[in-house]
Formats: C-alpha cells, sequence, structure tokens
C-alpha cells in the first residue's frame, strides 16, 4: 500500500453564524467570526489517496485524473466563492474548517475509482487545520 | 461525523542536554553539541491534534478559544522563554525534545477535557521533529 498526497490551494470568504443561537451566543461562540460581512483565508487542501502500485504504469493514482477531479469537484465550486451563499452545503450548515472537509470528502470519495481515499486535510491557516477520514 | 483538528503553537527556550548517570565523556559522545555547559536555544513549534464529532450547532469539534486559552496558559506560559533545565519536571530527566513532547501531552491529557487529545507533535528545528500520542 502506497499513499500520494496531491496539494491545492483555493481562497474563500465565510462567516459562521447559527440562526439557533441568539446574536450573544453567536458572538460569544464564535468571536471575529460571526463578523456578518464575512472574511476570508487561502485554504491549503490536501487530498490523501491509497492503493497498490500499479505494475505497468508505476502510479497509485493517475495524477492528471486527480488534479482534474480535485479541481472539478472542489476547486471550481469553492475557490473565490462566499461559502454560506455560494456553496449548497454551506446553505444550511456552517462553513468551519471542520464541515468543509467532511464537505470535500463527499465530493471526492465516490469520485475516486482507481486509488481509495484516505485523508482530506484541510488549512485554514498556516496554524489551523482539520484532518477527517470519512470517520463517522 | 468525528474530524481531527490540528492547532500549531510557537515558543522559545533553552536547554542543556546532559546526563547525571553519564561520565562526561560518554555525555559529550551521547550529546555532542547538545551537552555544550552553557546551554543553547530552540524555537519550537507544537503542534496538538484533538479530536471528536463535529457539533451539529457550532460544526466545531471544540472551540478553538478553549484551546488557545488552555494551551497558552498550561503550555506556553510554563516553557516560553525558560531554561528547561531550571524547571521540576527536568530535574531528574534530560529535557530533549522527546521528554518535553511527553510532558507537554501530559499536561493536555490531564487538564484539556473539551476534545480527545489525539497526540502531541513538537517541531524543535525545521528538521526534526516528535511525535506522543500516549
Amino acid at each position: 500500500m502506497v499513499y500520494l498526497t496531491r496539494k491545492a490551494e483555493f481562497s474563500a470568504s465565510h462567516l459562521y453564524h447559527n440562526p439557533d443561537f441568539t446574536p450573544e451566543e453567536n458572538r460569544r461562540i464564535f468571536g471575529k467570526c460571526n463578523n456578518p460581512n464575512g472574511h476570508g483565508h487561502n485554504y491549503m487542501l490536501e487530498v490523501t489517496v491509497k492503493g497498490e502500485v500499479d505494475p505497468r504504469s508505476g502510479f497509485v493514482v493517475d495524477l492528471k485524473q486527480l488534479k482534474e477531479i480535485m479541481h472539478r469537484e472542489v476547486l471550481d465550486a469553492m475557490d473565490h466563492r462566499f461559502l454560506n451563499k455560494e456553496v449548497s452545503e454551506f446553505l444550511h450548515k456552517i462553513p468551519t474548517t471542520e464541515n468543509i472537509a467532511i464537505a470535500i470528502w463527499q465530493r471526492l470519495h465516490t469520485k475516486l475509482t482507481a486509488a481509495k481515499l484516505h485523508r482530506v486535510r484541510l488549512y485554514e491557516t498556516p496554524d489551523l487545520f482539520v484532518d477527517f477520514y470519512g470517520e463517522k | 461525523m468525528k474530524a481531527h483538528l490540528s492547532r500549531r503553537y510557537l515558543f522559545s527556550a533553552s536547554h542543556r542536554l546532559h546526563s547525571e548517570a553519564m561520565s562526561p565523556e560518554e555525555n559529550q559522545s551521547t550529546y555532542g553539541k547538545c551537552n555544550n555547559p552553557y546551554g543553547h536555544g530552540h524555537n519550537y513549534t507544537v503542534e496538538v491534534t484533538v479530536s471528536g464529532p463535529v457539533d451539529e450547532n457550532t460544526g466545531m469539534v471544540c472551540n478553538l478559544t478553549d484551546l488557545d486559552g488552555f494551551i497558552k496558559r498550561e503550555v506556553l506560559a510554563r516553557y516560553g522563554h525558560e531554561n528547561l533545565n531550571m524547571l521540576p519536571e527536568f530535574a531528574q530527566e534530560v529535557p530533549t525534545t522527546e521528554n518535553l513532547c511527553i510532558q507537554i501531552y501530559e499536561i493536555v491529557h490531564r487538564g484539556f477535557h473539551f476534545a480527545h487529545l489525539e497526540r502531541v507533535r513538537l517541531e524543535e528545528t525545521m528538521m526534526n521533529s516528535f511525535e506522543y500520542a500516549g
């Protein structure tokens, strides 16, 4: 089994707000991230797939295909977008780094055929990242 | 849905690697430059990984404010700009990055209860790092 990781960067804006909370609760729990006008990040995405090395190609996965899937499923949908308003998963769910990582996993894992998705790692900043392994 | 959240923090500290159980020659051959009697320092990066279910209401594994507050109070304030050899936990133990990593793990494991501690990863320089998962 060999693990292969591909990175991609995208930039997006968001805000954290739960309509079930009072304005005070939203401010207390989400702090500056509750600013109603939103704010943005340069997200760094790391997608790790695993599989056996194909004896003919020497590949775990065709990198070109992986890149295309990541661009089509993730970057085209999220890059330079306001996540709360423009990405379907976040119309009714808060686009925290945790939830974005889960959404990216769900967008990718059914699309990968040759290799299996192992981990989605999403950096919101160089000091903060989330790993999702598809665990329930 | 269970997710892992990692946060990185910086602190600077000095230490000297020296074991009372070894002769001066053994210390020198084991620790090399790190045995310099005057000590030396590093910019450490500590990476704390916690895990848990993503809360339906907040979208979070745990609130970063709680994690940041705990780490600043219990880890960064304790080790930042200190000579590690002077601290009680290193009175009998060599303050290698391995041992420091274990100490930090134990502090977080004991005191932080808002999410499950998965591991502590401690970078001594850009070129070396250590992980402890209990």
